[in-house]
């Protein structure tokens, strides 16, 4: 066992070693691991988030999905509304329109029957008259039966 | 494998010997193959030599192993800390940060103060040891016969089994275990947790008493962690080491010899994997736990 100079030279260059670890191992492997484990954790982070983010957005979209159905119902309600309203309003127009062009028609088929009756009546007072003429020339004084002729005109 | 011209001691001792370069003083050495007539810088032909030299001397095989192995650890560690992101890590640099993972969680496991040293450092001992104790694995005759072919006629691979190796680390975290009891806790502080513990009195005339033998056995303590520490990490590799060195004497003793060194090496190196992992874990933990206790008051 000879200790001697080989110690000093030792110590030496385990100082130097340590050294070297300390500056120019440690501090920047450890310096990577350390930002690693942050980015890590940070992507871990925004990972959560986006997957809170993300049921917040499914809540939202059931939310809206909901509300437009709702709309669309309300829609769909008030169409039919309407449509009945439109339908209601159209019987009642054309109902009375019928009842309007039937009054019309009544009333003009009434004055034409006048019409023709009145024409009827004149015309067949006027063969009556005719007739009778005819009668009472070939056989009786017209004066003798004035009379009776004024009173058959009149029957007819 | 042992030479024809070397007995089981010799090829042992050979294998011990570090590769010495130092002040030589003038003498005869290793049975006159290398006479020294004036004193000066050169390489030991032998371990005798090597002793001559004192304080001087120099193990170039320990300090090239060491550097090459710390070098090639920082070099590995470099590349994945230039690499280093916060995106997806490729494969090295997978590799690079489970070791500091588990690093960092040793460390935040025993030490409880805060101080940007201690894992760095926790993270060069471990791979810097495991490293040096790796090359136990190494057949014990491969690298010396290859640095043989070269010219170098000594050539210890595993700078584990050499104290200045293991000693120069435990100094190294001595230093810090002082200057941080005493940056800590002040130089009263310090001197109080030697002197003032573990016997106290209410009564200040027994405490002076007291305060020898509490400073010798914390003081023993105190010594006691730099010196278990680099004594552990050394007698164990140097006995790994040791062990490997017996079993290639085995294959100098016939065929059947041979074949049961292989399989006692074979077994051995399997078991030393556990041994050269531990004991750089055990030296990194220790450590962290001797930097712990300087930064905490009693």
């Amino acid at each position: 066992m000879n200790i001697n100079l080989t110690l000093i030279g030792q110590l030496l260059t385990f100082v130097v070693f340590v050294w070297f670890t300390m500056k120019y191992v440690w501090t920047p492997i450890t310096g990577a691991l350390e930002e690693r484990r942050k980015s890590i954790a940070d992507g871990l982070a925004a990972g959560e988030r986006g997957q809170h983010e993300q049921e917040l957005a499914k809540e939202r979209a059931k939310q809206v999905l909901h509300d437009a159905k709702g709309q669309a119902s309300d829609i769909l309600a008030q169409a039919q509304k309407r449509a009945a309203e439109i339908v209601d309003e159209a019987k009642t127009n054309a109902r009375q329109e019928g009842d309007r062009i039937l009054t019309a028609a009544r009333s003009e088929i009434e004055q034409e029957t006048n019409r023709a009756r009145e024409q009827l009546r004149e015309k067949v007072a006027a063969l009556a008259i005719a007739g009778a003429e005819k009668i009472l020339r070939k056989e009786i004084n017209a004066e003798a039966h004035q009379d009776i002729v004024n009173s058959l005109a009149k029957e007819i | 494998m042992a030479g024809d011209t070397l007995t089981s001691s010799e090829y042992i001792r050979h294998h011990l010997t570090n590769l010495a370069y130092g002040n030589l003083p003038a003498g005869n050495y290793c049975d006159g193959h290398q006479v020294v007539t004036d004193a000066g810088w050169q390489l030991a032909g032998c371990g005798e030599a090597a002793k001559a030299m004192g304080f001087s001397a120099i193990h170039l095989d320990t300090m090239f192993w060491s550097v090459v192995l710390g070098v090639l650890f920082l070099y590995i560690f470099k590349k994945a800390a230039d690499a280093a992101t916060a995106g997806i890590p490729g494969g090295l640099q997978n590799f690079a940060e489970w070791v500091i993972e588990f690093i960092d969680q040793s460390v935040r496991g025993s030490f409880s103060s805060r101080n940007e040293l201690v894992a760095p450092l926790s993270l060069t001992i471990f791979i810097w040891i495991f490293l040096m104790n790796l090359m136990d694995l190494v057949p014990v005759d491969v690298i010396p016969a290859l640095s043989q072919l070269v010219g170098i006629h000594f050539m210890k691979v595993v700078p584990t089994t050499d104290p200045n190796a293991t000693f120069g680390m435990a100094i190294g975290v001595f230093i810090l275990v002082l200057f941080y009891s005493i940056k800590i806790k002040g130089v009263g502080g310090f001197v109080g947790e030697l002197t003032l513990q573990p016997f106290s009195s209410s009564n200040p005339l027994v405490n002076v008493l007291f305060i020898p033998i509490n400073f010798i056995l914390e003081f023993v303590s105190l010594i006691a962690k730099p010196v278990s520490l680099a004594l552990r990490l050394f007698g164990n590799m140097y006995a790994g080491e040791m062990i490997f060195i017996l079993i290639a004497i085995m294959y100098s003793a016939g065929t059947f010899m041979g074949l049961f060194g292989g399989l006692l090496q074979l077994g051995w190196a399997i078991f030393h994997i556990l041994i050269i992992t531990l004991q750089a874990f055990i030296f990194m933990t220790l450590t962290i736990v001797y930097l712990d206790m300087a930064h905490h008051e009693h």
